[in-house]
């Protein structure tokens, strides 16, 4: 159970002498309970009382660390929806091939691993790993042909495999990448323990069931090993469904360590051979807690909405998704097409954006810094004037880039017109349509 | 030590609301845990399907998805094959030629589409108005009349046309009425209030609470979503138990992802392809955030959702 700023506050020295960098001894209670800071910044607290405390103060949901160079952080969320505060450690993807599956499949994963890469938002859209399955009976040489071959695509790597004998050789091969290790059970959990703490990787854990599954977490856990993620399974879809929601539900709402941290979900496995249905799974897994989601396929036609779905639901409800200031040339737009302004947030670029795209009409759409916010409250906030757009056309050397003298505001802010015209003399200033969906008629006929 | 599971108990449901008549009449909501949660207790009628048509036939369809529809003009023979693709709950019929800004398609003529549309299938129609709320009143009398006794759903009554919609679509001619709101589960609670005191029975209302393509403000979707369903359980607010449909199909298809010519975007491969894995995702993820019931065009998605409803059954 987390500790209150109370219980918290009992054990600090009460001294308040600021080493912390709070005000108060009461004030760093407050923060720790929070989760805000953490115990170790007051060097006052001998360790004995940070080792008590920690345990009782650690998140509910650990943070785990994944990829060749621990790129990757899955986990540490602390909320059952996104409202209550954000989600912080957004779902990765990975591409399964396997031994028992076709060449034709397998080759095709490799070939067309890294087509999908692209940038949304500041953010770029790549599947994360390759998830290299191995079948019992179905050919060890095989499987290490295809580990050698998932390194060589750049990826991170993820290996299935519950024989520890098999897995010692495949690790071998795979052990610069830090793949994970996925495959301990019940029965193999000692030795797949010794080989993923002698490696210093994740260790992934399953069960036939989730007591099962509690069993073996403790007893790895007993065993020194916290750097874990849970395969959900894939007995059936509603089976694996229920599962990620009692395994999330149990670490953040009744703090059940064991069950503490990330999870796996094999969509391939749901749903073999039909790609429409894994889509669909994969959406359901990004809002319902899916850490680390294993496809048959990633086609752009897939990446697109899950990826996007993914930034949407992973982004601060308290910080507006934001576009990166400058020029946005649509339609093919050069420096003569006609200049529109509009704010950097981000729906509000992706609205207006679409529309003009819509037009055909080639438009140079610049996005000053403006807050983040939409175009009536930017300008209530004073971060989308004249002053504002004047020192970020001069800022961004825009009278030099574009050769237009032509600018059009967005309607809702048709105020700034006459001073804008003072402050940018040289241009001609429009007043823009209200709404982006009058947009397409407007920039046509103008 | 084994895993102590603790169910997600809630001591109120979602409304249940029945659409069409028949063998095939659904009903929506009823359940009285979170979306797909059915081993928390009772998830009652699995969420539902439809699939969307046009009364302005199939021009605006892409080439592949006329493919399903054949050399089928006929609007009764379109809703027909409509009717018959496989998972399809229920039959949306839009009418985006009604609009006062675009065909202006007169009232009389609508009426008689929509009379041919549901004479000639069996599960329960869906009406979607013009976009227009003007227009919609007129429109929406008049169909709800001629429809009389079939059940149907007009979708949607707004802020601004809720006390004549509400009087006619529900007092008077006993039809389902949609009120729509903005993303904003306070608006959402409005309408329903309003058009409750009009007179119309909770049991009588669904909700559009708004929608949008996956990457394209989602996140307030289905934040909004999730925060009516939870409203509507856990604080057992009557004026927002009423359950939640999401027309998915006329956002999807009309962005850039959807909508970009292989041509101009080689890398990103078939359009039609786009388009439904667009639609399947973004109706996947509003039925985990709370949707009850979702309208798609594509047949091929329209399976897809299907399948991933019954798979969580």
């Amino acid at each position: 159970m987390a500790l209150t700023g109370i219980q918290i506050f009992k054990v600090t020295p009460k001294t308040n002498c600021k080493d912390c960098g709070s005000p108060t001894c009461m004030a760093f209670a407050m923060k720790v309970a929070q989760g805000a800071v953490e115990l170790e910044k007051c060097p006052h607290l001998s360790p004995d009382v940070i080792a008590e405390l920690s345990d009782a103060t650690a998140p509910p949901m650990k943070t785990i660390k994944a990829g060749e160079s621990d790129q990757y952080s899955l986990g540490g969320e602390t909320v059952l929806e996104r409202h209550e505060k954000t989600f912080v450690s957004k779902p990765l993807f990975a591409l399964s091939v396997c031994n028992a599956a076709s060449d034709e499949h397998n080759n095709s994963v490799f070939e067309t691993a890294n087509e999908v890469d692209y940038l949304r938002i500041g953010e770029r859209m790549f599947v994360e790993f390759i998830y290299v399955n191995y079948v019992d009976g179905k050919g060890e040489d095989r499987y290490l042909d295809l580990v050698t071959k998932a390194v060589g695509t750049g990826k991170d790597i993820i290996l299935s495999v519950r024989d520890a004998a098999v897995a010692e050789k495949a690790l071998e091969i795979a052990k610069a990448k830090k793949p994970m290790l996925v495959g301990a059970n019940a029965s193999n959990y000692e030795a797949m323990n010794a080989l993923a703490s002698a490696n210093g990787i994740v260790l992934g854990v399953g069960g036939a069931d989730l007591n099962e599954l509690h069993d073996t977490v403790e007893k790895l856990e007993k065993l020194g090993n916290k750097n874990l993620i849970l395969d959900v399974g894939f007995a059936s879809a509603a089976q694996a469904f229920r599962n990620s929601v009692e395994i999330r539900r149990a670490a953040i709402k009744g703090e059940d360590r064991p069950f503490g941290y990330p999870s796996l979900v094999n969509i391939e496995r749901l749903a073999p051979g039909d790609e429409y249905l894994q889509t669909a799974f994969a959406s359901l897994f990004i809002l319902k807690y899916g850490s680390i989601l294993v496809m048959e396929s990633m086609s752009y036609a897939q990446a697109l909405p899950l990826f996007a779905l993914r930034q949407n639901i992973y982004t601060d409800p308290q910080k507006p998704m934001r576009v990166e200031p400058g020029i946005y040339p649509l339609n093919g737009a050069d420096e003569n097409a006609v200049v529109a302004i509009t704010v950097d947030f981000a729906l509000s670029y992706f609205v207006i954006s679409g529309e003009l795209e819509r037009s055909g009409v080639p438009v140079n759409l610049v996005i000053p810094d403006a807050g983040g916010y939409s175009v009536l409250t930017s300008w209530a906030a004073g971060k989308f004037s004249a002053g504002s757009i004047a020192s970020f056309f001069e800022e961004f050397g825009i009278a030099d880039k574009i050769k237009s003298r032509r600018l059009v505001l967005p309607g809702k802010v048709a105020v700034l017109k006459g001073e804008l015209e003072d402050k940018l003399p040289d241009w001609e200033i429009i007043v823009g349509p209200n709404e982006a969906m009058q947009a397409v008629k407007f920039f046509k006929e103008l | 030590m084994p895993f102590k599971s603790s169910p997600q108990k809630f001591n109120a449901s979602i409304k249940t609301v029945e659409i069409g008549t028949g063998d095939k009449k659904i009903a929506l909501g009823g359940e009285n845990v979170l979306p797909f949660y059915s081993f928390d207790g009772s998830a009652e009628n699995l969420k539902k399907v439809g699939i969307e048509i046009l009364d302005t036939g199939l021009e605006t369809f892409s080439p592949e998805l006329a493919e399903f529809y054949g050399n089928e003009t006929e609007i009764a023979a379109i809703a027909k094959k409509a009717a018959q693709a496989e998972g399809a709950d229920f039959l949306c019929l839009r009418f985006e030629g009604a609009d006062p800004n675009g065909l202006d398609r007169p009232v009389e003529e609508c009426v008689a589409i929509a009379s041919a549309v549901c004479d000639a299938i069996d599960i329960p129609l869906v009406i979607y108005g013009s976009k227009n709320g003007e227009k919609d009143i007129a429109l929406f009398g008049a169909i709800a009349e001629a429809l009389q006794g079939k059940n149907a759903l007009f979708m949607s009554a707004n802020e601004e046309n809720y006390k004549t919609l509400a009087a006619s679509v529900g007092l008077a001619y006993g039809q389902k009425l949609s009120a729509e709101s903005a993303v904003d589960i306070n608006l959402a609670k409005q309408l329903n209030v309003l058009i409750g005191q009009v007179g119309v029975a909770p049991e009588s209302i669904v909700m559009n609470v708004g929608a949008a393509t996956a990457g394209y403000g989602f996140e307030y979707v289905a934040s909004t979503m999730q925060r009516t369903i939870m409203a509507a359980l856990q604080q057992n607010d009557v004026m927002i138990q009423m359950p939640i449909i999401t027309p998915v199909s006329s956002e999807t298809w009309y962005v850039k992802e959807s909508v970009a010519a292989e041509a101009d975007v080689p890398e990103w491969g078939s359009a039609n392809e786009r388009g439904i894995m667009n639609e399947i995702a973004t109706a996947a993820a509003c039925l985990a955030a709370g949707s009850h019931a979702v309208i798609l065009r594509h047949p091929t998605s329209v399976k897809a959702v299907s399948n991933l409803i019954q798979a969580l059954a």
